[in-house]
């Protein structure tokens, strides 16, 4: 066991783990942050992205031991002071369905507009292609992301 | 016709912002404190076998380990049409895969340790991975015990033979209908098996504690069939239905492989062995391929007689299902299709023979669109052929022979009235199907594609919705039912129905996922029937309450109830225009009368639905003379697609897809089912493929070597329509569309593929890779 210690949606947090422990496992069973999700647990489908250090990645395949020091920001963080624009618009235009590729839809969306606040449809489209969804066709939202970036 | 306020508005969604801000909690993110067990399943590497030994003494060892359970503890079968499936596999093991026994464990590393040491002997037996082998005289039988399950009274199982059900479908005279036709086309269509790939996974966390209390948290399309399942199949144990509690967090998609019973009766079985530790039991991404349950593959032999004009005149269509390994749920895809194979048309001779058949592949079970994607297929491929056959356009040999309210349906009773014609018509307009599609380059070759669709609910007659509706003190309202919100927007539509009556807004309106110990009951969200059977039962309940609101206002107030209405959430008067008592002010407390005295009480509504004109009583050799099917829900579609000719690779430019679905309660969640539904069904036809091997191992359950469509992978334009024609007994006129999108996909695809390259490909998935080698051989012919 070792003790790491990072910063999570704000907060300095500390926590003993194994070198063999998955990020996605200790932020949802040990740290109690939920909304980060297991949808196949090798890279595939990104219901598990988070944000390290203004990336999206797959917390399922970073060992948690990795991001000892840095910074994590999960839909918790993002929602902690009222939804942002970007979560409004998809609320607003009933981008989602069952919601479980949600948050992680939502922090790659957030990394790409934080780089890039006009992007094209395209960049929208490569953007989430890491993000598997079974409900949406996607359309609606891109249109939702889209819709966003021509109110700035 | 009345003006409504909240229905057929784009509403947003009720759980829409729970959702987007990540506070939607699903099964695996519930917590169940230090206590929570862990099971880990050992599962059998053999498609067909008998277990003749199994050791769990290693496995008992290993510390952390409390117990190792098998099918000798839970010697009871079960299944929701057909009780002919295990909690774990008792004598024997029918697909690769299967579960034979259980680890429960403190923590998932021990659970999983001790799971590889059970030691498991086994003598294999002869395996059958093709629905036509196993219907050859010699067959081994995969369930000899076949004669002796309980099963729903509209099957029927062939004794002694791999046929657990036979729908047999006999019209008119099909002999005269093909003798009298002008041209007859057979031909055999193929569509394999596909996995539902919900994000999600199954998840259940089982608790059985001291008092006897079994409660079930499962990621689920079903709590209360969950609940009697479960309560019928541990019954020796002594568990009644009061004793079991299932409850029902939000689902991260279903598309039928939530339905019924499959892992879930692991955890409730598991518990009872572990009494008074919750036990969790996680599925991960390749179980989720081979040990839920899949979409039956089918072999499709169709003759269709048609007229010069192209009018048929009879049908003839051999359904041969590969059901797999248990067809407890599976043997009802088989039936819906048995009983609507003909599709959208007036056919007066028709004879249909859907065989549910047994192999030793995973269990077939319920996905979107049961069955009527995988029969469309074959139907449709063959309507466009025939047009073009006699040089008739496609589009209107459909209107020719589209069935219309009043023709007999397949089993004799009457079409509802429907909106055929009208989404033939719109979907003909905005694709511009009369207009030539020019291809953008010399590399590409373009075509466009045409298909109807149908499709029925298929339930039980006696299926029922139920609805109890609670006011609370600031005349807020809390709709208890137990339909799923598996992301199509349910929870949404109920609410809008309940505020349509009520005139409270959808901002003061609670309804969320169930708990069968506190919501009435509903039998499954399947068949998209929901909105329809519980948005009936809703729409009671909310009366329910009105009729007591308005009772009590009346006696109170001395008004007669005839002229009063609500409005804006108060009780208003049509011949005293100022009086005006508003919700919030007695819906709790009740109203006070003069000497101090209170009147009235909470207000609370209930609704039940039940379709009282549904039998199954009908001939079981010509399936005439039932009302099995409420009604059905029919649309058209179109593609244009542009094919790759060195790749093959297909780019579909545009879709348009018209459904009739009644009354559109939210008009965007409507179109948010049809532009999902069309992915779904173009990612079957082009993309997705299950590849097995020789021993019926699955080789490829992954996101990575089964692919599933990313943004990247969208149509360039994709155009929903909403046709309105009214169901009769819908809500609002209502009837459900949820399923239905994917349906005419995979037909106009290949149409349209057909069209482009003068290619007719008979089975899925239609791969470049399938393209490309056709074309070389064409080429190679020339």
């Amino acid at each position: 066991m070792k003790k790491i210690s990072f910063t999570l949606n704000g907060e300095r947090r500390q926590v003993h783990v194994s070198p063999n422990e998955i990020l996605l496992e200790v932020l949802r069973y040990k740290m109690g942050v939920k909304s980060p999700k297991s949808g196949c647990d090798s890279g595939d489908c990104g219901a598990c992205t988070v944000i390290l250090d203004g990336k999206a990645v797959r917390s399922c395949l970073i060992f948690a031991v990795e991001v000892d020091g840095q910074e994590i920001l999960t839909l918790e963080g993002l929602s902690a002071d009222g939804l942002s624009p970007l979560q409004q618009a998809l609320l607003e235009k009933n981008a989602f369905q069952c919601g479980y590729c949600a948050p992680g839809m939502i922090l790659s969306a957030h990394e790409l507009l934080s780089n890039k606040p006009h992007p094209t449809e395209g960049e929208i489209k490569e953007a989430i292609s890491g993000n598997l969804c079974r409900c949406t066709g996607y359309q609606p939202i891109i249109d939702a992301i889209k819709s966003l970036t021509q109110k700035r | 016709m009345e003006k409504l306020h909240a229905v057929g508005q784009s509403a947003v969604r009720v759980d829409g912002k729970e959702k987007v801000s990540g506070a939607a909690l699903f099964t695996d993110d519930l917590e169940f404190g230090p206590d929570l067990l862990y099971a880990e399943i050992v599962e059998g590497p053999h498609a067909h076998a008998m277990i003749t030994k199994i050791d769990t003494s290693e496995a008992e060892k290993v510390p952390g380990v409390l117990c190792v359970v098998t099918g000798r503890d839970f010697p009871y079968n079960f299944g929701l049409y057909m009780k002919d499936r295990f909690i774990f596999a008792q004598d024997r093991v029918r697909f690769f895969g299967e579960q034979i026994a259980a680890v429960v464990a403190r923590s998932p590393a021990a659970a999983k340790k001790a799971a590889r040491l059970v030691r498991v002997s086994y003598k294999p037996l002869p395996k059958i991975l093709n629905p036509l082998d196993a219907i050859e005289g010699d067959a081994s039988l995969i369930h000899p015990g076949l004669k002796s399950y309980e099963h729903v009274p509209w099957f029927f199982p062939q004794p002694d033979t791999n046929i657990a059900h036979h729908r047999k479908i006999r019209k008119g005279d099909v002999e005269k209908g093909f003798a009298e036709a002008d041209h007859v086309l057979d031909d055999t269509y193929e569509v394999p098996r596909y996995a539902h790939c919900a994000i999600e996974y199954h998840a259940a966390v089982a608790k059985y504690d001291h008092s006897g209390r079994l409660t079930v948290w499962a990621s689920s399309q079903s709590p209360h069939t969950q609940r009697n399942l479960f309560a019928n199949a541990l019954a020796p144990m002594g568990i009644r239905h009061n004793d079991v509690r299932v409850i029902a967090p939000h689902v991260g998609g279903g598309f039928g492989s939530k339905a019924g019973v499959t892992m879930e009766i692991l955890a409730a079985a598991i518990a009872t062995r572990v009494k008074g530790h919750p036990v969790k039991v996680m599925w991960n991404r390749e179980r989720e391929f081979y040990n839920t349950y899949q979409r039956l593959g089918v072999v499709a032999r169709l003759r269709l007689g048609v007229k010069k004009d192209g009018r048929i005149t009879a049908l003839h269509h051999e359904l041969y299902w590969d059901a797999g390994a248990y067809v407890e749920y599976g043997a009802n895809v088989v039936n819906a299709v048995g009983l609507s194979a003909i599709g959208p048309y007036r056919v007066e001779n028709a004879s249909i023979d859907s065989y549910c058949i047994y192999t030793n592949l995973p269990p077939g079970g319920p996905y979107r669109g049961f069955g009527y994607s995988e029969f469309l297929f074959g139907l449709e491929s063959h309507m466009e052929r025939i047009a073009r056959h006699l040089g008739i356009d496609p589009v209107e040999i459909r209107r020719r022979n589209a069935i219309k309210a009043g023709d007999l349906t397949a089993y004799g009773a009457k079409m509802n009235p429907s909106g055929l014609m009208q989404a033939i018509d719109a979907v003909a307009k905005e694709i511009r199907w009369d207009e030539p599609v020019l291809p953008g380059n010399d590399e590409e070759a373009v075509g466009k594609g045409f298909s109807l669709f149908w499709k029925a609910p298929a339930m039980p007659p006696n299926t029922s919705s139920s609805c109890f509706l609670k006011f609370n003190e600031d005349a807020s309202i809390n709709i208890l039912v137990s339909g799923m919100d598996i992301g199509q927007g349910f929870l949404t539509v109920m609410a809008q129905i309940a505020s349509e009556v009520l005139t409270v807004p959808l901002s003061k309106i609670r309804t969320e996922n169930p708990d069968t110990d506190r919501n009435p009951y509903e039998w499954q969200t399947v068949a998209s029937h929901v909105t329809w059977g519980c948005g009936n039962a809703v729409k009671l309940a909310a009366q329910d309450a009105r009729n007591q609101v308005l009772d009590l206002v009346s006696r109170t107030q001395n008004l007669p109830k005839d002229t009063l209405y609500l409005a804006e959430g108060s009780v208003r008067c049509v011949t005293k225009p100022s009086f005006r008592m508003a919700l919030e002010d007695f819906v709790i407390h009740g109203i006070q009368m003069p000497d101090g005295t209170f009147r009235g009480g909470p207000i609370m509504g209930r609704g039940v639905f039940m379709p009282e004109y549904a039998t199954t009583k009908a001939d079981p050799e010509t399936s005439q003379g039932g009302h099995p099917n409420v009604h059905y829900t029919v649309g058209a579609a179109a593609a244009i697609v542009a094919v790759d000719k060195k790749t093959g690779k297909v780019k579909v430019r545009k879709i348009v897809e018209a459904v009739d679905c009644g009354k559109a309660i939210n008009p965007d969640l409507v179109r948010g089912q049809i532009t999902g539904g069309i992915l779904q069904g173009i990612s079957t036809v082009l993309y997705e493929e299950m590849k097995f091997d020789h021993r019926g191992k699955m080789l490829n359950p992954n996101f990575t070597d089964y692919k599933i469509p990313t943004s990247l992978d969208l149509p360039d334009e994709v155009v929903p329509i909403i046709i309105e024609v009214a169901e009769p007994d819908g809500p609002y006129g209502a009837r459900g569309m949820g399923e239905h999108t994917m349906i005419p996909v995979a037909p106009m695809i290949a149409n349209a593929i057909d069209d482009a390259l003068g290619l007719r490909i008979k089975t899925m998935p239609i791969t470049a890779e399938k393209i490309c080698l056709a074309l070389l051989k064409k080429n190679e012919v020339r």
